[in-house]
This record gives C-alpha cells, sequence and structure tokens, in this order.
C-alpha cells in the first residue's frame, strides 16, 4: 500500500497521503500513454516512496530521521508467508512490514475506538473522509476533526508505526481485528450511502484481514476473521433483492453465493482450527460456515449452529450472542423451546433497543401460531431505527400476519 | 521522547513508616526503580507531599493571588511523578505499567514538548 510505505519514510501520516496522492496523479498522466504496470500496487508505492524519500532529503534538518529511512530502504522488508487457501496475491515485496505497522499505528489502543476505525479507512484504505462519514452517519466535519486529532495524538504522543514485540502481539492483535471487522460492518450493514462504497468497505476489509494472515501466519484468530469475512460477503449478492430489499438467509438463492470466496473460506477456517488455539472470530467463522455448506436453508445443522453460539458465550457473553443461540435453539427444537430462551432476555435493555430481538421473537411466535404476540413484536422492532430494506421487509412480515 | 508520568493514588495518605505496608511498598517502589534505571529510562520518580501541602498560585491584572490546596479538586490524589526517557509510546506505557500506582490507582502518561535540538 502506497500510503504505508510512505508513511514509514517520512514518520508522517499526512506528507505519506500527499506523497500517495503525487503517485496517483503521476499514474493518471503514464499509464494512459505507456500502457499499466503488471503490478500497479508496487508501481504506485515505489513512486509513492520516492517522493516521500524526496521530501524526507528536503526536510535533511533532521539528520537521524534521514539516516534511519536510509537504513529501513536499504535493509529491505519483512517476506509474509502466506497462509493455505490464502490466495497469493502481489503485494510490493518491502511494503509488507510498513503496511502492517501502519495498520498497528491506526489500530493503537491509546486512539479511542471510533478513532481508530475512521483512521484506518482513512490512512490504511484510503477512503475518502466523505465516504468514511457517511458509513458511519456523522457529518463530514465531524469525521474529519476525528481523524485530524487522532493524528495530531499519534505525533505527539509518540506512537510508533512498528509491529508490536511478540510479548504484546496478542492484545494489540485483538485491536486490529476488532478494525477490520468493524470496517467490513460499516460497508456490510450500512444503512445509507451509495451501494458502490458500501462494497469498497467490505473489499477493503477483506483485504486487510488478507494482508493482516499473509504478515502473521501463526496467528489463527487473524485467519479466523478472514474466513468469517469471506464466508459472508460471499452471500452479499443473495442478500439484496432486485428491488434492492433485503432477503433473508432462509429465502436466498444459494446458486448466488461466491463459492470461490465460500472454499477459501472453509479452507482458511480448517487451517485455523487445526492450530488448536480457538477465539471468538473462529467460532463466528464456524457458525458462518455451517450455513455456506447447507445445499439449502432446510438441511442447515441448526443443532451444531446452537452448539457454536454457546461456545461463543464464552467469549462474547452478551445478550445478542443469547438471543442468536435461542433463534438456533428454536430452529432445532421448535419456536416453543428458543422463545423460553428469550423469555429470560425480555428485561435486559440493551437487548430490547435492538430490532433483531423483537424480530427473532416476533418470527419465533409466528411459527408457534401466537398471532397477536407477533403483531406486537414486529411492531416493537418497527419503533427502533433501522435500515430501509429491512424496515420494508419487517412491515411486509407483519402485513403477512 | 520524554514522557512524565503521573501517579494517582486511590489513598490521600502513604502507610505508616515502619509498617509491613510500608516497607512493602519501598521495595516495590525500588524495584520499579532499579529496572527504569537498568534501562537507562529513568530522569526523575519522586512521591510528593499530600495535597494538603498543595498552594496554588494564579497571577491576575499583575497580582499574585496564593490559595491553600491543589489547582483542581478531583476524587483521586496526585501522589508522584515519574519522568523517563525512552524511544516511543508503547515503551513508555510498557514502564508505566511497572509502577506500583498503576497496580492500585492509576497512572497517567503525558508526553513532554520537545523544545529544542534532535529528541
Amino acid at each position: 500500500m502506497a500510503v504505508a510505505v510512505a508513511a514509514r519514510l517520512s514518520g508522517d501520516l499526512d506528507a505519506a497521503e500527499d506523497a500517495a496522492q503525487e503517485a496517483c496523479a503521476l499514474a493518471l498522466e503514464k499509464w494512459p500513454a505507456d500502457g499499466m504496470p503488471a503490478n500497479p500496487g508496487a508501481w504506485l508505492a515505489g513512486v509513492a516512496r520516492h517522493k516521500a524519500l524526496d521530501r524526507v532529503r528536503r526536510e535533511s534538518a533532521r539528520p537521524g530521521k534521514e539516516a534511519a529511512a536510509a537504513r529501513e530502504l536499504a535493509a529491505g522488508g519483512y517476506r509474509g508467508v502466506a497462509a493455505p487457501g490464502c490466495a497469493a496475491e502481489a503485494r510490493p515485496p518491502d511494503g509488507d512490514a510498513d503496511e502492517l505497522g501502519l495498520i498497528f499505528m491506526c489500530c493503537h489502543p491509546a486512539l479511542d475506538q471510533a478513532a481508530r476505525v475512521a483512521l484506518t479507512m482513512r490512512s490504511v484504505c484510503g477512503i475518502a473522509t466523505a465516504d468514511i462519514a457517511a458509513a458511519f452517519l456523522v457529518p463530514e466535519p465531524t469525521m474529519a476533526q476525528r481523524i485530524v486529532r487522532a493524528k495530531r495524538k499519534i505525533i505527539a504522543a509518540g506512537i510508533r508505526m512498528t509491529v508490536p514485540a511478540p510479548g504484546d502481539l496478542p492484545g494489540r492483535l485483538a485491536a486490529v481485528l476488532r478494525v477490520i471487522y468493524l470496517v467490513f460492518n460499516a460497508g456490510y450493514l450500512a444503512s445509507s450511502g451509495p451501494a458502490l462504497v458500501r462494497r469498497e468497505l467490505c473489499e477493503q476489509a477483506v483485504s486487510l484481514a488478507r494482508a493482516v494472515t499473509a504478515l502473521l501466519p501463526g496467528e489463527p484468530e487473524a485467519a479466523g476473521l478472514l474466513a468469517l469475512l469471506l464466508l459472508t460477503d460471499a452471500r452479499r449478492e443473495a442478500r439484496i433483492g432486485e428491488a434492492g430489499d433485503l432477503v433473508l438467509l432462509a429465502d436466498q438463492d444459494r446458486s448466488l453465493w461466491d463459492r470461490a470466496a465460500i472454499s477459501e473460506g472453509e479452507l482458511l477456517l480448517e487451517w485455523a482450527l487445526r492450530a488448536g488455539c480457538p477465539g471468538p472470530y473462529q467460532v463466528h467463522a464456524a457458525i458462518a460456515a455451517c450455513h455456506s455448506c447447507a445445499a439449502s436453508a432446510g438441511e442447515t445443522d441448526w443443532r451444531q449452529i446452537a452448539a457454536l453460539y454457546g461456545e461463543l458465550l464464552r467469549y462474547e457473553p452478551t445478550a445478542v450472542t443469547e438471543a442468536n443461540r435461542a433463534v438456533a435453539v428454536a430452529m432445532a427444537d421448535g419456536p416453543e423451546a428458543g422463545l423460553r430462551l428469550l423469555a429470560s432476555l425480555r428485561t435486559d435493555p440493551r437487548l430490547t433497543r435492538w430490532p433483531q430481538f423483537h424480530i427473532a421473537r416476533a418470527e419465533l411466535l409466528t411459527r408457534a401460531g401466537r398471532r397477536a404476540e407477533a403483531a406486537e413484536a414486529y411492531d416493537a422492532a418497527l419503533k427502533l431505527a433501522m435500515p430501509a430494506p429491512e424496515r420494508a421487509h419487517v412491515k411486509r412480515r407483519r402485513g403477512a400476519l | 521522547m520524554k514522557y512524565l508520568i503521573l501517579l494517582y493514588a486511590s489513598k490521600p495518605e502513604l502507610p505508616e513508616p515502619g509498617t509491613a505496608e510500608f516497607g512493602q511498598m519501598m521495595t516495590e517502589w525500588a524495584v520499579a526503580k532499579q529496572a527504569m534505571s537498568d534501562a537507562g529510562v529513568l530522569i526523575e520518580c519522586s512521591p510528593l507531599q499530600p495535597p494538603s501541602a498543595s498552594t496554588t498560585v494564579r497571577v491576575r491584572g499583575g497580582e499574585t493571588l496564593v490559595t491553600d490546596g491543589p489547582a483542581a479538586e478531583i476524587k483521586e490524589v496526585f501522589g508522584g511523578l515519574t519522568l523517563i526517557e525512552c524511544d516511543g509510546l508503547d515503551d513508555a506505557l510498557k514502564w508505566a505499567a511497572t509502577l506500583p500506582t498503576a497496580r492500585d490507582g492509576k497512572v497517567e502518561v503525558r508526553p513532554l514538548i520537545q523544545t529544542g535540538g534532535p529528541a
């Protein structure tokens, strides 16, 4: 990634973004005339690196920094080993350590969580501030301010663009994986913004997860997250109907699922699980895999899914996990069994503010033939904020009672 | 870079000298200071007299106003400081976590603004 290489050399994110922009401008000028290079990413990173180096030389009032930059150039880069099943993607050879260092810097726990996500989208993925603002439903100046503040803290507090020492890695990696997961969700669950931007966010998140997995092949949770994103993203085309309406998993045309992404995700998950070091992303991925390997909705192994949600409770002991488990139990053992589990959660305010809780109850009540209660549950969901396609879906279900 | 680590204790009073508690506190601090000193990062590490010994000074319109007590009333007690010089925030946070105050109170890591020549 061009920004990462440049940031590493000049130690300054703004300068790096400028250098990367200069590189892109040069590409726009050169590529139509000279043709596209074989590896555009490496070409851009190379140009950005030279621009950044020029800048460092111009500002050579700081000799220590220039020497460090030269040393890094001379030393070349860390080479990641691709995890099995991970598509061999051509990456600029000395971009690897730079890119990983930049990701760890942007996801540093000394930054506010919302700022980590925004900064990663801006500086690692190169997404425009306006698009990031749209994805999180905040005004653009607010988002710009959030990003600027994070950059200032990085400089003022001395947050370095390095991969943490092995002893610090587990905690720091968890923060990185969380950010990637949030970037993906911002794209997958976006409630507004153009469809193209949403797709870009999902693709960027997958690409980030791929980079982290390739660079840290000994970390099964990174592979688990990549597997989860691939398995989820594989259903993207089937999830939205022709009229832009939401299509539930059970009703999706499974022939629209991206089979290549599914087999890559399944391979990665298998490889991760073999390491014998389970974690929440591996469990989430295993749940997603239960859906992907079912030829039809009716053949889904709900008992297995219910057990996996039980396992997930060890890592994420939240009401949302409990509710998901209740739905899986209902699918395996009948709606009344699920409703009994949900009943114990009805007083949890965090859950009752979550439309999916009411939707799940409504669906189970419908299946149990308790129509009046189902209508009440749908109404409770409609009182809460949710994306337009989902709202339309709930209204349709309510009307069909 | 230089980092000031502000030590916020959970209790206003230090243990009584001569007690086992006091001895343990002294030992813990000696260990933490020795480690920072061995690593060559330690510049200063001192406890402060309690806030009751504090005096706040303001100069307004050329007039000096002196008031008893700390500048800001907070629940925690600002009880000491540690000044270190190390490579970056990750190092500073690592050292901050070795300080005894981090275990029962909390410590805040503030970078110093660099003035003059290269850091």
